[in-house]
């Protein structure tokens, strides 16, 4: 109480800084981090900068319109490259529209109490994880041999990718189906739309850019996989391009896999071709991803 | 002549069509009305609705129980009472939403004009054609103003010149105005109250014969909510309306006829069951309600 008879407060210490080695050890965790972080960024700057040294020099004109050559002066990518696209068009085919009608029947109309419904569920996920040799493997005994007895041409390859992949479209799929909200589709129903009409009209156009994210992510998975296409049999020198889907074809990893493996010598050195097909690679997968983040980014919807 | 009309209207339920009910639900607890009022003459009005110890439950337990009432032709019918006691399980079985919802089950009987709702052979599509529904939170579709109304004739198939339709849905539900210049923009760049007529817009564009409305004026504000409500007493002539409210002041000001729903708890399950206490003519149950739990809440005192 002070002389006034008023009561007063006890003086309050002023806000300060927490102690030197809370401070240090905050520090030291961030500084710990961005070290995990530069190792990592390291790792792969180095790879990357071996490969451009490699093989910028060779990525020119005529390395993509040339055919595969012993002369490794005069080799080219195109067989690879046009092999590489006419695959990846089936695998797009095959994959868009089975992977999207079974995320909407797992999440529009599947009853999840079902046992058969939860059995596919569970096996979708496990397939996203089994190794891509076991879906070479699938793809031999089935669609180059076995019922279908297609042979190594560009139908059964790009099959066997697309089944590699599909999971993956499933899973987006189904995710940007979810992110759909219910009061759309009870807006919809209200109206006295049909189940397959709010589907159709409202959840499907909503969840394009999450499909689309998800179908370019698979396809950029699928273009980079060298085993499965080696396991179905696919020739590693060809040197045409594809005309059909009955046609023989080869793919850039493969065609990148031969070349390292040949022996260089002063004569012929196939490393800087391989260094060059590697970098091509990455530029088509950096641009489908870049093309894969635009269309999510762009299409967002923000409800 | 009062007592004599009090006699024909006790003798009519026998000659009547069944399901139009002219009695007023008795009140739990028996009370008389206050003595010296002379009732109203009360007119024959055709029943939209007629409902008939309607229970519906979420899995075992009964949401809402033995709701008995009708809900009369060109007029507002309100559903007041405290959160939680089932107004919007009630109305969401009027043109089956509940059906959307895998563990909802109705017993007892919805009549639309004298049909029953829930038999074997009625199909839930139809219904939603007939009895619309405006939601809580204003759900416009994500497309454009003009998209989002013609998005339910178009999907019923209905015949006539879009543009006229999407023109006289907006001037019926008074947004023409505002909208006019801008019918092929995102419907999301409206205000929340601009959204909810557009909602209202959307449901009058299928020409249904009852609206149902789900606390429209919650998530507004109050200029929004009192052009929705002048909305509502336009649209009465032509429609019936049911709405649930929160807001009592609302219900006042729109309605014909309330229903107050109250909340019970079991005594061995500790579950709370909706039902209605009371069902009157507004003006009775706002200044003269029979039972005291109607007082208790339109006073304020409770809920």
């Amino acid at each position: 109480m002070s002389a006034h008879g008023e009561t007063v407060a006890p003086p309050v210490e002023a806000v300060g800084r927490p102690a030197a080695s809370r401070r240090a050890k905050d520090l030291g965790f961030r500084l710990a981090l961005l070290g995990c972080l530069g190792l990592a960024v390291l790792l792969l700057g180095v790879l990357l900068w071996d490969v451009v040294t490699d093989g910028v020099d060779r990525l020119n004109f005529d390395f993509l319109t040339s055919f595969a050559s012993t002369d490794a002066d005069e080799a080219g990518i195109q067989g690879a490259l046009w092999g590489t696209i006419w695959v990846m068009g089936v695998c797009a085919l095959f994959i868009i529209p089975v992977g999207v009608a079974t995320a909407v029947y797992l999440e529009e109309y599947a009853d999840n109490t079902k046992w058969y419904n939860r059995l596919i569920e569970v096996n979708i996920q496990n397939l996203a994880a089994v190794p891509s040799i076991v879906y070479g493997i699938l793809g031999l005994a089935f669609l180059v041999r076995g019922p279908l007895g297609l042979g190594p041409v560009v139908l059964a390859g790009g099959l066997t990718l697309g089944l590699l992949v599909l999971p993956v479209v499933i899973i987006a799929g189904r995710e940007a189906i979810r992110a759909v909200p219910p009061s759309i589709r009870e807006g919809s129903m209200a109206l006295g739309a049909t189940q397959w009409q709010t589907i159709w009209r409202q959840v499907l156009p909503a969840a394009i850019p999450g499909i689309a994210t998800g179908v370019i992510l698979a396809l950029s998975r699928a273009i980079g996989e060298t085993a499965p296409l080696i396991v179905i049999g696919t020739p590693v020198f060809v040197a045409f391009n594809p005309d059909g889907l009955d046609s023989s074809f080869t793919a850039m990893p493969i065609q990148i896999f031969d070349w390292i493996s040949r022996p260089s010598n002063d004569v012929n050195n196939y490393l800087p071709l391989a260094a060059a097909g590697i970098l091509l690679l990455m530029i088509v997968l950096i641009c489908m991803n870049a093309i894969a983040i635009w269309l999510r980014n762009r299409y967002e919807q923000k409800w | 002549m009062t007592d004599e009309r009090r006699e024909q209207d006790r003798e009519a339920p026998e000659r009547d069509v069944p399901g139009l009910r002219l009695d007023v639900a008795q009140s739990e607890s028996g009370a008389p009305a206050v003595e010296g009022v002379e009732p109203k003459p009360r007119v024959p009005r055709e029943a939209v609705f007629s409902l008939e110890e309607v229970t519906v439950s979420y899995g075992t337990k009964p949401a809402v129980r033995d709701i008995t009432f009708d809900i009369g032709q060109n007029e507002i019918t309100a559903l007041i009472g405290p959160s939680g006691c089932g107004k919007s399980t009630l109305i969401r079985c009027l043109n089956r939403m509940n059906d959307l919802i895998p563990t909802a089950t109705v017993r007892g009987s919805v009549r639309y004009h004298g049909q029953d709702l829930y038999a074997p052979d009625v199909d839930a599509v139809e219904v939603r054609k007939r009895i619309g529904m405006v939601f809580q939170k204003p759900n416009p579709f994500p497309k454009s103003i003009y998209d989002n109304i013609a998005f339910g004739p178009r999907v019923l198939g209905m015949k006539g010149s879009m543009d006229d339709i999407v023109e006289r849905a907006l001037r019926h539900a008074a947004l023409w105005d505002e909208a006019k210049d801008r019918v092929k923009t995102n419907a999301f760049g409206m205000s929340g109250g601009q959204q909810q007529r557009l909602c209202i817009a959307r449901c009058l564009a299928v020409e249904p014969d009852v609206i149902l409305m789900d606390e429209p004026c919650s998530a507004l504000d109050p200029i929004s909510t009192g052009k929705i409500e002048d909305l509502m007493l336009d649209l009465k002539q032509e429609y019936s309306i049911v709405i649930v409210t929160h807001n009592m002041q609302q219900a006042a000001r729109v309605s014909d006829k309330t229903a107050f729903f109250t909340v019970e708890l079991d005594e061995d399950e500790k579950h709370r069951t909706g039902r209605v206490v009371e069902f009157d003519d507004t003006e009775k149950i706002f200044t003269n309600p029979s039972d005291s739990r109607t007082e208790a809440y339109v006073t304020g005192k409770v809920g």
